[in-house]
C-alpha cells in the first residue's frame, strides 16, 4: 500500500523541553523526517566566566530542573578534580546514594507520568488517577520515596542545599536515614509490581543498529566518574571527553551534536546495560531478561526497560549504601578547599546518559572558560537517524498518519529527552 | 480530563467553583513545574481543587481556556514576547512562577557580557538568536509573583488555594534570618558562612540555611531590607565584597542594589 503523510508535531509533549517532529511520506516515499530543537539557549558556560569556584556547582545545578543532582555533582566533580580533592569514602557513599535517588525519581517520572500514558491510550497520567488509581498510588509512591531520600542527604530534592566542594554541608540525620531502609525494601516490591504493568504493553518493533557510549563500570555499575566505553570498542579516560563528545552545530537545532565511531550514538539507561550488563546487581539482570533485554539490544524504545531495570539495581544498591553509612560512625562532613590553577573534568551517568562538566581555574580560583556536555545533546542525533529510519519502515509498511505520529512521539520519548538542559 | 471539571467543590464546607489553569514555561529549567509533581504527598488533593488545562511537560492536547496562567521561566528571545503576550490577553490573572520569571534568575548573570561575546563564547559563528534575560514584568503586566529558585511547592499550593476561596494573598516583609532563627538554627556567620538571609524576602523556611548553607537572595529583597547594614556585617566577618556581589547577583533580585555597589566599589 503506498501512503502519503504529513506530519507536524510543534513543541511535543510529555517531554521536557521544546522540540518538534516533521514527518513527510509521498507516494510511500519518504521525503523528510525531521527532530527539530527549537529550545531557547541560557549560556551557562558564559555566565561562569569570571565567577569563583564555589558559584559552579550552585548555578550550574540550575541548568535542570529533573536532574539538578547530577548536574551539580558533576560540576563538584569537575572543580575537585581541578584543585586534586579527593573525596572522603562517606561523602562518596552519600553522593552515589543521592545519585541513585535521583535516578530512581527521573525514571519513574518518565516511565509512568510520561511514557505509560501512550500505552494505556491516554493524553497524560491525570485521567489515570480515576481509571487506574493503583498505578498512579504506586508511581508517587516510589517518587516520593526518592524524593524524600534526596531531601535527607542533599537537602532537597531540586536544587540541593548541602552538595558542596569538598562533601557535605550538613549530614543526614541518623535517625531518619535508619528509616528509609524498610521504605527502599517496600520499594523493591513496588517496582516489580511496576514490572508486571510493563510486561502487559506491547513495545514497538523497531531495530537499528546503534553505537552505544557510557561510562565503564570498574568493579560496579557505573555512575560517578571514570573512564567511557563505547560498544563499538572505543574506550576514553574521563579528562578526554571531547574526543567522544566530538560536538558540532546543525541549523536544525538550537542544542550541539555529537558524534563517535559512527554518524551519531546513543547514551542513557540502554547504553548502560548494554556495556555493563555484568554488573547490574542479579535481580536486576534477571528483569531485564525477563523482558529480552540482553545486550547489545538495537531497539530505542527498550531504553524504558533498561530504565525499568535501573531502578531495581539503585533501589537495592541504596540499602546496601545506607547499611555501610549506618554501619560507620560520622566523620568530618566536608574537607577543606584549597583553590589552584588548572583544568577539572568531572564525568557523572545522569538518568539519561553521560554528562560533563569542565572547568578551567586560574590562579586564585576563578573560571577562566567552562565546558558542559549534556546527554540529551548527544542523543539528538541519534534520534534523527532513528526518527529516519522508523519513518521509513513506516512507510513501507504503510502505516497511517495517526500510528506514525504515535510511534514518531514514543521514540523521542523513549530517549526521555531533557531538552532545555541540552541547549542550557 | 476528569469528568468533574465543572462539579463545585467543597473547602470547608464552602463551594468553590474550579479555576481553568495552565502552566508555561519560557527560558528556564522547567523545574519549578516539575516542583509541582513532586509534591506526591499532596498533589491529589491539589487536583481537585483546580482544573489544569494545559501542562506540556506532563500531559498532550490541553485547552485555551484557561483563567489562570502559571508562567515560568525569563524572556530570551522575540519569539517568548508574542507567547507571552498571547498568555496575558487569555489569562485573567497571569502568575510569575520562580525567580526567572520575577527577575530574569540565573539567566539573567550572562547580561553582565556584551551578548556578542556571549554568543561566540558557546555558539563560535554558528548563527544563535538570543537577547538580554528579562523578567516577565518587562514585557505584560503580572498579577502576582510567586518567588523562589526553586519556587516552594506548599507555597504554590497555599497561593493557588488562596486565589480559588478568595482570600487575600499575604507574602512575609520580614526577611528570611527571622524564620532561620525561629527554626532555632545556628547562626551560619557563627560557622564562617557568608548569608543574605538579613536581607532576602521570607517565605521559604529558611530552606538553605536549614542545611547549614547560606542563603543567595533567590527570593529577592525583603521590605525594608537593610543593605548598609548587611555590608558592615560581611565586612566585620571578613567577606570580600566579590562574594556578596557574587550571592546578590546571582538570580536578579537585587539588580539595583548590585549595580549600586558596582558603581560605588568599581567591581568586575
Amino acid at each position: 500500500m503506498k501512503v502519503d503523510c504529513d506530519i507536524s508535531v510543534r513543541h511535543l509533549t510529555r517531554v521536557e523541553g521544546h522540540g518538534n517532529i516533521r514527518i513527510r511520506i509521498e507516494d510511500g516515499e519518504l521525503r523528510e523526517a525531521l527532530w527539530e530543537v527549537v529550545e531557547t539557549p541560557r549560556f551557562f558556560e558564559a555566565m561562569l566566566v569570571g565567577k569563583r569556584w564555589d558559584n559552579a556547582p550552585w548555578i550550574c545545578g540550575r541548568i535542570c530542573g529533573i536532574c539538578s543532582i547530577g548536574h551539580t555533582l558533576a560540576s563538584i566533580r569537575g572543580v575537585e578534580n581541578a584543585f586534586g580533592i579527593i573525596p572522603s569514602l562517606q561523602t562518596a557513599r552519600l553522593r552515589l546514594l543521592l545519585k541513585h535517588m535521583e535516578t530512581l525519581q527521573s525514571h519513574v517520572l518518565h516511565l509512568f507520568f510520561l511514557v505509560a500514558p501512550d500505552f494505556l491510550g491516554e493524553a497524560s497520567v491525570l485521567p489515570l488517577i480515576r481509571s487506574r488509581p493503583e498505578v498512579v498510588a504506586l508511581a508517587a509512591g516510589l517518587k516520593g520515596l526518592a524524593n524524600d531520600l534526596c531531601d535527607e542527604v542533599g537537602g532537597r530534592r531540586l536544587h540541593p542545599t548541602r552538595t558542596v566542594v569538598g562533601g557535605f554541608t550538613m549530614l543526614p540525620d541518623r535517625r531518619r536515614l535508619s528509616g528509609f531502609r524498610a521504605r527502599l525494601l517496600e520499594a523493591a516490591e513496588g517496582l516489580k509490581q511496576a514490572a508486571a504493568i510493563f510486561k502487559g504493553f506491547r513495545l514497538p518493533d523497531f531495530v537499528r543498529e546503534t553505537e552505544f557510549v557510557s561510562l565503564k563500570g570498574e568493579g560496579e555499575y557505573p555512575f560517578i566518574g571514570g573512564s567511557l566505553i563505547s560498544s563499538d570498542g572505543v574506550t576514553r579516560p574521563e579528562p578526554d571527553y571531547r574526543l567522544m563528545t566530538n560536538e558540532y552545530l546543525v541549523l536544525q537545532s538550537t542544542s550541539k551534536w555529537s558524534k563517535l565511531s559512527r554518524d551519531s550514538f546513543a547514551v542513557g539507561a540502554l547504553a548502560r546495560v548494554n556495556n555493563n550488563f555484568r554488573l547490574l546487581r542479579p535481580e536486576a539482570r534477571e528483569l531485564a531478561r525477563e523482558f529480552g533485554l540482553v545486550p547489545v539490544c538495537h531497539n530505542p524504545y527498550l531504553n524504558n526497560i533498561a530504565q525499568l531495570v535501573e531502578c531495581l539495581h539503585v533501589t537495592g544498591d541504596a540499602i546496601r549504601l545506607l547499611d555501610e553509612l549506618l554501619g560507620s560512625a560520622w566523620e568530618q562532613p566536608r574537607l577543606e578547599v584549597t583553590p589552584q590553577a588548572g583544568r577539572g573534568v568531572g564525568a557523572v551517568e545522569v538518568p539519561r546518559g553521560i554528562l560533563y562538566h569542565a572547568y578551567e581555574f586560574d590562579e586564585v580560583g576563578r573560571i577562566v572558560s567552562c565546558d558542559c556536555v549534556i546527554p540529551t545533546s548527544q542523543n539528538h542525533a541519534n534520534i534523527q537517524h532513528d526518527l529516519t529510519a522508523l519513518a521509513r519502515q513506516s512507510a513501507r509498511q504503510g502505516l497511517g498518519d495517526r500510528e506514525i505520529e504515535r510511534l514518531a512521539e514514543m521514540l523521542v520519548r523513549a530517549y526521555d529527552p531533557c531538552i532545555s538542559c541540552s541547549v542550557h | 480530563m476528569p469528568d468533574s471539571s465543572s462539579t463545585p467543590k467543597n473547602y470547608l464546607g464552602v463551594p468553590v467553583k474550579r479555576p481553568k489553569v495552565a502552566f508555561f514555561e519560557l527560558s528556564s529549567c522547567e523545574g519549578c513545574q516539575l516542583q509541582m509533581l513532586n509534591n506526591e504527598s499532596s498533589l491529589l488533593a491539589f487536583l481537585d481543587l483546580v482544573e489544569i488545562v494545559r501542562f506540556r511537560e506532563a500531559m498532550s492536547g490541553g485547552g485555551d481556556d484557561y483563567e489562570i496562567a502559571l508562567v515560568e521561566g525569563s524572556v530570551t528571545r522575540s519569539d517568548e514576547v508574542e507567547r507571552l503576550k498571547i498568555i496575558r490577553a487569555q489569562a485573567r490573572l497571569l502568575v510569575a512562577l520562580g525567580s526567572c520569571a520575577c527577575f530574569g534568575g540565573v539567566n539573567q548573570l550572562k547580561n553582565r557580557f556584551p551578548l556578542d561575546w556571549v554568543k561566540r563564547e558557546v555558539y563560535g559563528e554558528h548563527p544563535i538568536d538570543t537577547a538580554p534575560a528579562r523578567p516577565l514584568s518587562d514585557f505584560v503586566a503580572v498579577d502576582l509573583k510567586i518567588y523562589g529558585c526553586p519556587v516552594k511547592k506548599e507555597e504554590v499550593e497555599r497561593i493557588v488555594t488562596d486565589l480559588v476561596i478568595g482570600k487575600d494573598i499575604a507574602y512575609p516583609d520580614y526577611p528570611v534570618c527571622m524564620e532561620c532563627k525561629a527554626n532555632g538554627n545556628l547562626c551560619l556567620f557563627e560557622l564562617g558562612e557568608p548569608c543574605l538571609g538579613p536581607v532576602t524576602r521570607a517565605g521559604c523556611d529558611a530552606w538553605c540555611p536549614n542545611s547549614r548553607a547560606g542563603c543567595w537572595g533567590c527570593r529577592g529583597p525583603a521590605t525594608d531590607a537593610n543593605l548598609a547594614q548587611m555590608l558592615a556585617i560581611m565586612d566585620e566577618r571578613g567577606f570580600s565584597r566579590e562574594t556578596v556581589i557574587d550571592r546578590l547577583e546571582c538570580f536578579g533580585g537585587f539588580a539595583s542594589q548590585v549595580a549600586a555597589l558596582r558603581a560605588a566599589g568599581g567591581h568586575r
